[in-house]
């Protein structure tokens, strides 16, 4: 059982990454994490709604027909994210603006709904919760990884503290605007993939279907 | 197992129960967090009035630093400081058909579409009550976004304090520039209007040099963000205006606006000289 609760947990992180294997939750991923002040804290409202709607999920599941599951799951998850996004308001307010739509788009982030219909409606609770949190790991991990690459090429900084100093402002470090735009979040996304796949080479999808070699006439006929 | 839950009432039983929850637990929150949300919004207003005057501490108390401005509303055509419920809330008003003018397309340079009737302007006090700081709330329209902001003025009504926008959507590393210090220093001591009283205040493409004729009203444009520049120089030449805070701040020179003020208006006759 905890050999089971270690995997459900920190499984996501690596070995099942929402972001690098099932490729979910891409549009939050570029939209937020040009700093590492709205990066984390939005780490930690989508930890917070994935735990707690895969939580609430499980809680009802024998009660949910399936006829209206999604809607069911959909509701909750609203709930949650707007209960999450009037805290920030009122106790980070200052990057709650900096986030402005994104925290209300968690609702549509795919991870979230992924794991409650994937697995919050067939596990119990707790496991269900830790489900929660490890995928919301996952996405943290990415995410960290990315808003500290954009900030520190892009601005300089970390947390808005000056790491290298800039040339606008008199120093040496002639900033990558381009970091701090959200394709460059494409590139790292990328980077990040190729270098699992290449430690974890049993992560490389299988190809769709095989090419057969070309054929001569004569083997038409 | 299945079955049981696939009934019609079932159905609509769960989907009940689910939105009663769901929503009481979303109101709650909503209604419990809403006075520390509008505490926060004040602050934050307060903090960015602070910025752009050049007056913000950040280890003290916003509220205490703010305790020595004072808020005022201006009527925009005849430049009178008018009786407004503290409520009053300029750019919800902007948008009211009942509290807002539509300005014509020569008029509207800021690409503001309507302006509210009353304005709101900020009178920051120093230590004898004598006013230090006219801060006046500006607005326009850059490249991608309306950019929002705050124009600090010295008592003469002329010489810029300080500027700085709050809230803006311009590119981050271009545009987004509006927020480097460096930047915003370069607008302190600029001057607004020439000696006959008209506005010279511009953002120039390049940098302003010692040499460059009329520096004074001059400020260097953002390397990279033409438009941003050109949107920062409209807004501002809009709001000091005639259509803009132009009447009030007129009378601010010649000391009419405010009767505590008189022996600042000795000083706002010393006209600054057209040229540099």
């Amino acid at each position: 059982m905890a050999e089971k609760t270690k995997d459900i947990l920190l499984g996501p992180i690596f070995d099942n990454n929402p972001i690098a294997l099932q490729i979910l939750g891409i549009c939050s991923a570029l939209a937020v994490t040009s700093n590492l002040s709205t990066t984390v804290t939005m780490c930690i409202a989508l930890t917070a709604v994935t735990a707690f709607s895969n939580f609430f999920v499980s809680s009802i599941r024998n009660s949910i027909p399936s006829s209206i599951r999604i809607i069911v799951q959909m509701t909750i998850i609203a709930s949650l994210v707007i209960v999450v996004d009037q805290f920030l308001k009122a106790y980070a307010y200052s990057i709650s603006k900096q986030l402005s739509v994104f925290v209300g788009l968690i609702i549509t982030n795919c991870i979230v709904m992924g794991r409650a219909e994937a697995f919050a409606m067939k596990n119990p609770p707790i496991p269900s919760f830790l489900d929660g949190v490890g995928n919301g790991l996952g996405y943290s991990v990415i995410l960290l990884g990315l808003g500290f690459t954009r900030e520190l090429l892009g601005a300089g900084s970390l947390f808005g503290h000056q790491i290298l100093p800039k040339v606008s402002e008199g120093g040496w470090y002639l900033t990558n605007g381009m970091m701090l735009l959200p394709p460059s979040a494409f590139f790292l996304i990328g980077l990040f993939i190729w270098a699992i796949r290449a430690w974890k080479p049993a992560q490389v999808e299988q190809d769709d279907f095989k090419m057969k070699p070309n054929t001569r006439v004569s083997d038409a006929f | 197992m299945a079955g049981k839950n696939e009934s019609v009432s079932k159905t609509l039983l769960v989907a009940f129960l689910v939105c009663v929850v769901c929503g009481v637990v979303v109101a709650t929150a909503a209604v419990s967090l809403r006075p520390v949300q509008n505490e926060n919004k004040l602050i934050d207003k307060r903090m960015n009035i602070l910025q752009a005057a050049g007056m913000y501490d950040p280890s003290q108390d916003v509220n205490e630093q703010f305790a020595t401005i004072e808020r005022k509303f201006v009527d925009i055509d005849s430049g009178d400081y008018v009786d407004m419920p503290e409520s009053y809330d300029q750019r919800k008003a902007a948008k009211d058909p009942k509290q807002s003018v539509r300005l014509s397309g020569d008029e509207d340079i800021a690409g503001i579409k309507s302006q509210a009737k009353v304005a709101e302007v900020y009178l920051a006090r120093g230590d004898n009550g004598e006013l230090s700081r006219i801060i006046l709330p500006v607005h326009g329209y850059g490249l991608w976004s309306t950019l929002y902001g705050f124009l600090a003025l010295e008592p003469d009504a002329n010489t810029v304090a300080g500027l700085g926008f709050y809230e803006h959507g311009e590119t981050p590393g271009l545009g987004g520039e509006v927020d480097n210090p460096k930047w915003k220093a370069l607008w302190e001591g600029k001057k607004l209007y020439d000696g006959q009283g008209d506005v010279e205040i511009q953002v120039i493409k390049g940098t302003v040099e010692a040499n460059t004729p009329d520096a004074e009203y001059k400020v260097d444009g953002l390397a990279g963000a033409t438009l941003t520049s050109k949107g920062v120089s409209n807004l501002l030449q809009f709001w000091v205006g005639q259509n803009g805070f132009g009447p009030y701040l007129k009378r601010m020179q010649q000391g009419g606006g405010d009767v505590a003020e008189s022996t600042d208006a000795v000083e706002s006759s010393e006209q600054p000289e057209g040229d540099a």
